[in-house]
């Protein structure tokens, strides 16, 4: 018998799990700008990378605008952090290098963001879509139907087959009334369109969001839409395949379809992120659950792309300022689900309260909401 | 203009599958040189991101899958220095190289993240592209023409050379080749080579070929599934791609009835794939533990 020298082959072993933590642990890694003198250091974590072209970067980019706008403020940022355990570590290591204002960016940091901050009443929170406050934990998002219904609009003008394809992660609530608004919109303007939905079932795998987008193109879409992290797969498929698209989450994701873009409902987190950092200073912060509209600095509607005639861009915008002033309301009833149930009365109007609770698909979408 | 039910499966099947039969290719080499490689999904992550960042860097797609491929095999020799050389677990090395694979392939991919490529374009062959139903097939990209080959080939070599039958004899036992005049670690350390060849080109065919984007973990446990897929079809690489098609269809499937307006629940739907592949070992498990290789995952001493 050779000796088989465990001490070696355990020292290599640990060499190699440490070297891999010690690298996702860096791919995770903390970028940190200082400028001089610092009176505000603010934490954001996120729950992909911050170059994602969707969900993550839109967060990021709002980062970048209140460093700029305030150049007293010194960020501590960090990506790829898994819900859970892990992101409750982070913000605790947050609060202990000084961060006084912790920006929570994913849905699932909202409890560990609520444990932290309950140990540490002088530290801020908050939390993008969060459905519970704490003294010391605000909330913002942004009613982002009035959006989608303005997208289904200029979908609508520019389908020639007169349907649409939606890749959705999942099939909860408040993206069911995403998809029913963009339906609604398209409706508005086409009576005889049709979306059909396919759930992949996950926030991020390129390779089933492109045999997904696929799917639906093959059932005759010449638009597309879709509510995941990135909409880069989605976008660069149907650009291939000569179909239009329509974006979400951020404002760049055009280059990626130089011919199709319609265009897209982005975040544009700058100027709300600048308030949260300015009242946090000012010490007139207070603990809200903020819910904006399209009449709100930071939803916005992109570029429209250069398929997109005048006609259609002004359209759009005349409907958006109706929403504003009140006269266009998307969810005014009667609405029939696609099982032909009245799902809102004639004279009902649904609001926001009740999207929480959306367990159906409208009329003349295609697809299973449970 | 829609395109038919039964070209638009078969079209979902192979391009979702092409990725599938690449890895569990090569997960049968190493495997019938008696190595389980649960590693694949690093292997694959690592071909995704470096044929990814190649074509960035350079605009060709062909350099991108070179590069993937061979970054592939060498992250592979990882494993081989782990359980050939210093003989240690397989299975513990395996997870250690798949979560070292997550981790480099992310900090690697960061900065390619929202590139634009044109990637592995579809090569359109002229008169099949527009045969009725099957037309579509042939207008894809070249690694799923090339895929059905590969396992022709895997299989030729496996059991039609001198080299696949030494392979085969380092799986089943070790000692024995090497009374014989073989040297199991030499025959092993090719194995994995080759092996980390396929997985590197599973992973470039899912970031170049199909998706034209690179996110971090975006083979989303198809690693796993490969390994699967080998123990479905006994060690066998023509029947590997039976196993792929089948797992590939039925992704590609409940995707396709989603889009149809199928009345079955999303939830359920998604679950098909795994259901299916369940029935399928249930149904031809028994009376066949003699297709592994014999010494699969034990580690070979040597004799002296």
């Amino acid at each position: 018998m050779r000796h088989r020298g465990p001490h070696l082959l355990g020292v290599l072993l640990v060499l190699v799990i440490s070297l891999g933590l010690v690298v996702i642990t860096m791919a995770g890694a903390t970028q940190r700008t200082t400028a001089a003198p610092p009176k505000l250091i603010v934490g954001i974590l996120h729950i992909g990378s911050v170059t994602d072209g969707g969900y993550n970067q839109a967060h990021a980019e709002g980062i970048r605008y209140m460093q700029k706008t305030l150049p007293q403020v010194e960020v501590i940022e960090v990506e790829n952090i898994p819900e859970g355990a892990d992101a409750e570590r982070v913000m605790e290591s947050m609060v202990q290098r000084g961060a006084r204002l912790i920006i929570a960016a994913s849905f699932g940091y909202l409890d560990p963001a609520l444990n932290v901050a309950k140990r540490h009443p002088d530290v801020k929170f908050e939390h993008p879509s969060g459905y519970k406050l704490a003294p010391n934990l605000g909330t913002y998002w942004a009613n982002t139907q009035d959006g989608f219904y303005l997208m289904g609009m200029a979908a609508g003008r520019m389908t020639k087959t007169h349907k649409a394809g939606f890749v959705v992660a999942l099939p909860v609530s408040f993206f069911l009334a995403n998809v029913n608004a963009f339906h609604l919109g398209a409706r508005s303007v086409d009576p005889q369109f049709e979306t059909r939905v396919v759930f992949t079932g996950t926030f991020l795998d390129p390779g089933k969001e492109a045999t997904a987008a696929n799917a639906l193109l093959d059932q005759g879409a010449d638009v597309m839409a879709m509510i995941v992290d990135s909409p880069i797969t989605v976008v660069q498929v149907a650009e291939r395949r000569g179909a239009y698209s329509v974006g979400y989450h951020y404002v760049g994701v055009q280059k990626f379809a130089p011919k199709g873009w319609i265009s897209g409902l982005a975040f544009n987190w700058g100027p709300l992120y600048v308030r949260f950092a300015r009242a946090v200073m000012d010490g007139t912060w207070k603990s809200e659950s903020i819910y904006g509209s399209v009449a709100s600095d930071y939803l916005i509607i992109a570029p429209f792309g250069t398929a997109v005639p005048a006609s259609v861009v002004r359209q759009v915008s005349a409907s958006k300022q109706a929403m504003i002033g009140g006269q266009l309301r998307v969810f005014a009833g009667p609405i029939k689900d696609n099982r032909g149930v009245v799902r809102v009365a004639e004279g009902q109007i649904l609001t926001d309260q009740d999207f929480g609770r959306m367990d159906w698909l409208a009329e003349g979408v295609v697809g299973q909401p449970r | 203009m829609s395109v038919p039910f039964l070209e638009s499966v078969l079209l979902g099947a192979i391009l979702s599958g092409t990725p599938l039969l690449y890895a569990a290719l090569g997960e049968v080499i190493e495997e019938r040189a008696g190595i389980v490689n649960l590693g694949l999904e690093g292997v694959m992550l690592m071909g995704a991101v470096t044929s990814f960042a190649i074509t960035v860097q350079t605009g060709s797609a062909a350099l991108g899958v070179l590069a993937g491929a061979t970054a592939g095999s060498l992250f592979n020799l990882i494993l081989a220095l782990l359980v050939v050389t210093r003989r240690a677990n397989q299975l513990a090395s395996g997870l250690a190289l798949m979560f070292f694979g997550v981790g480099l392939s992310a900090l690697l991919g960061a900065p390619y993240i929202g590139s634009r490529i044109a990637g592995l374009n579809p090569l359109e062959i002229p008169t099949l592209a527009h045969l009725p139903y099957l037309g579509a097939l042939f207008r894809s990209d070249i690694l799923v023409y090339l895929a059905m080959p590969a396992a022709a080939l895997v299989w030729w070599g496996l059991f039609r050379t001198r080299w696949g039958l030494s392979l085969r004899a380092v799986g089943e036992n070790p000692t024995a080749a090497y009374a014989a005049g073989y040297s199991p670690r030499a025959i092993q350390y090719q194995a994995l080579f080759i092996a980390g060849l396929f997985g590197g080109i599973a992973g470039a065919e899912l970031s170049i070929g199909i998706a034209k984007t690179w996110a971090e973990w975006m083979t989303a446990g198809r690693g796993f599934i490969a390994v699967a897929l080998v123990i479905f079809s006994r060690w066998h690489p023509l029947r590997t791609v039976w196993g792929a098609v089948l797992f590939g269809g039925a992704v590609a499937l409940q995707l396709q009835l989603q889009a149809r307006g199928a009345s079955v629940s999303p939830f359920l739907l998604d679950t098909l794939p795994y259901l299916l592949s369940l029935g399928v070992v249930l149904i031809w498990a028994g009376g066949r533990h003699h297709a592994a290789p014999a010494s699969l995952g034990r580690v070979f001493e040597g004799t002296e």
